[in-house]
């Protein structure tokens, strides 16, 4: 038994065998639905950015209703950089939007992180909602409101074009985002910072009382899970060769969140179980009832909130507590 | 070796507006000692435990830690110079397990706690330390289980394991037996007891078999002043003590 406790914290950051199945899927996918790929491209970059929402939200467990300022903030700077100087090579211009969202996710998550809860919340929606007014207002910049179509982008690594009829290109650039994004992550909520992150999340009076560093620490997995947003964002404009107002939505936001509170927070997996989730039961709901479609994803969240607080993943868990237990 | 005290307090006030909740308050821990504070309800001891760890920061006066003054010292730097504490409440990481828990407490102190991509499970040096800490606790038997599957009794055992990992040379106990089931206490008691020599322990207590049988030396808080101290004969033997506090605790 004791040795259990030790082997099962030291075996914790292991991989299994399960975990290659989201990227087994998602090559199986470029060949099974060729016709499909614009939609799995947005559907990858949905998952990193609630990827990145996680590692705040569902580890640290700071809540915000404004990450869409990173994504959008992302998506800007690369649109901003295509258009007026003419820097269209996509590999710097991500690392350009990781650069400048993490930057923005730093200077205000220094001010912000002072707050919790309620203050909090409100303070990350006003975030999003200046750079949304900065976009709209610095049209010379931004396009204001119309945004700015027709961006187009440099061959990927000078090899792969850019494929405006089937997304191919896209979508495999997209998973290998994803992928690199996910090793990243993976491997900082493993880490004794992400473990020392729960504990800001389980209890912030006993992480003070063992003499952590916790607004540090905040402000840090803020930053990264802003840059990470930010690099969302880049891909969101050079898949689409669009960016406009909409990535800075309140709409965008929220459904982030709701992914991730669908899939199940803090779980890692969370993110691309409610992505699909999300979209599936979206194109669903669509079809069914065109016009009410989104009193289905009420009625849903409704239910998940009431019986199932830790999404899709957390159903899974507690069942698979219950068979274990029944054996 | 220096006279210098474990922890020292001189001149320590502190109220909330016009409410004095510490009044000048000069009191001495001596290195490895066992004492307790004890007190009636409201007397302030919480309130001294916190202005002890910097949770709160005092009015006027000073508190020493082995000679040095650490009064503007945050909580956190005072943790790293030795202060641990338990809470009256249980303060836990309740979603996780009871090793992971202690090894929060030893990564802090380790300093390896803000290291971001070596796995936390590859630390064996704060792993072997926080399972170490969990067998001295007799824990290990819930080591692999998360708090709130843990009666409160061994939730109680995870304060104070938690603490000793911060390896504190002065630890604080609040009410280390509040809210245990007396069946349980002796639990808690041979914990206690099991310290080790070299680190300095205050306790608050309202249980007075546990401080009579604990403490070598018990001071009596009552509205934020020091109100009498001595060795446990000689609070038991004063009147004046058992008027405001001791009398009416025994009775109940």
């Amino acid at each position: 038994m004791t040795i259990d406790a030790t082997q099962a914290l030291a075996r914790r950051h292991h991989l299994r065998w399960w975990e290659a199945l989201p990227w087994v899927a998602g090559i199986a996918m470029f060949f099974a639905f060729p016709t499909y790929l614009a939609f799995g491209t947005q559907l990858l970059i949905t998952i990193l950015f609630a990827l990145s929402l996680d590692l705040v939200l569902g580890y640290a467990g700071i809540v915000t209703l404004g990450h869409a300022a990173f994504f959008g903030a992302g998506a800007y700077t690369v649109g901003i950089l295509a258009q007026h100087f003419g820097w269209n090579e996509p590999l710097s211009g991500l690392a350009a939007a990781a650069l400048v969202a993490g930057l923005i996710g730093l200077a205000s998550g220094y001010v912000l992180l002072r707050t919790h809860g309620l203050t909090l919340l409100m303070l990350t929606l006003c975030t999003m909602t200046l750079l949304e007014q900065a976009g709209n207002m610095g049209a010379a910049w931004t396009g204001g409101f119309d945004g700015m179509p027709g961006l187009s982008f440099e061959k990927i690594l000078g090899l792969f074009k850019f494929d405006v009829l089937y997304f191919k290109t896209q979508y495999l650039y997209a998973l290998a985002v994803l992928f690199l994004g996910f090793l990243v992550v993976r491997r900082l909520v493993y880490s004794s910072f992400g473990q020392s992150l729960t504990g800001v999340r389980e209890n912030l009076l006993r992480m003070h009382a063992v003499g952590a560093p916790v607004r540090a620490r905040l402000v840090l997995a803020y930053t990264i899970s802003a840059a990470l947003a930010g690099v969302a964002g880049g891909l969101f404009t050079q898949t689409t060769g669009y960016v406009n107002l909409a990535v800075f939505g309140l709409e965008r936001a929220a459904g982030v969140l709701i992914v991730l509170i669908l899939g199940g927070h803090g779980r890692l997996y969370g993110a691309f179980v409610g992505a699909i989730a999300y979209l599936v039961l979206e194109h669903l709901l669509a079809k069914a009832y065109p016009t009410a479609w989104q009193l289905g994803i009420g009625a849903t969240l409704i239910l998940v909130a009431l019986y199932a607080r830790n999404g899709i993943l957390g159903l899974g868990e507690a069942l698979r507590r219950r068979l274990k237990g029944a054996t | 070796m220096s006279g210098a005290a474990a922890l020292e307090t001189r001149g320590l006030c502190k109220n909330f507006g016009a409410l004095e909740v510490a009044r000048d308050v000069n009191f001495r821990l001596e290195r490895g000692a066992r004492h307790a504070l004890i007190g009636p309800n409201g007397a302030g001891k919480t309130t001294f435990v916190n202005l002890l760890t910097g949770l709160l920061a005092p009015s006027r006066g000073s508190v020493m830690l082995e000679g040095e003054d650490v009064t503007s010292l945050a909580q956190a730097r005072r943790v790293k110079r030795g202060i641990a504490r338990t809470f009256q409440i249980n303060q836990l990481f309740r979603g996780l397990t009871v090793l992971e828990n202690v090894s929060i407490a030893v990564s802090e102190r380790l300093g390896v706690g803000g290291h971001m991509w070596r796995a936390a499970g590859r630390r064996s040096d704060v792993l072997d330390e926080a399972m170490r800490l969990v067998h001295t606790l007799r824990l290990a038997a819930d080591a692999n289980r998360r708090i709130v599957e843990l009666p409160y009794g061994r939730q109680r055992l995870v304060e104070i394991a938690i603490a000793l990992g911060l390896g504190p040379r002065v630890l604080l106990l609040d009410e280390p037996a509040a809210g245990v089931p007396s069946a349980e206490s002796h639990i808690i008691l041979d914990a206690i007891a099991g310290l080790p020599k070299d680190i300095a322990v205050l306790i608050i207590e309202h249980d007075m078999d546990l401080v009579f049988r604990f403490a070598s030396r018990i001071t009596v808080l009552v509205s934020g002043a020091v109100f009498a101290e001595g060795t446990p004969a000689e609070i038991a033997a004063n009147q004046d003590v058992r008027a405001v506090y001791l009398g009416s605790a025994l009775d109940a």
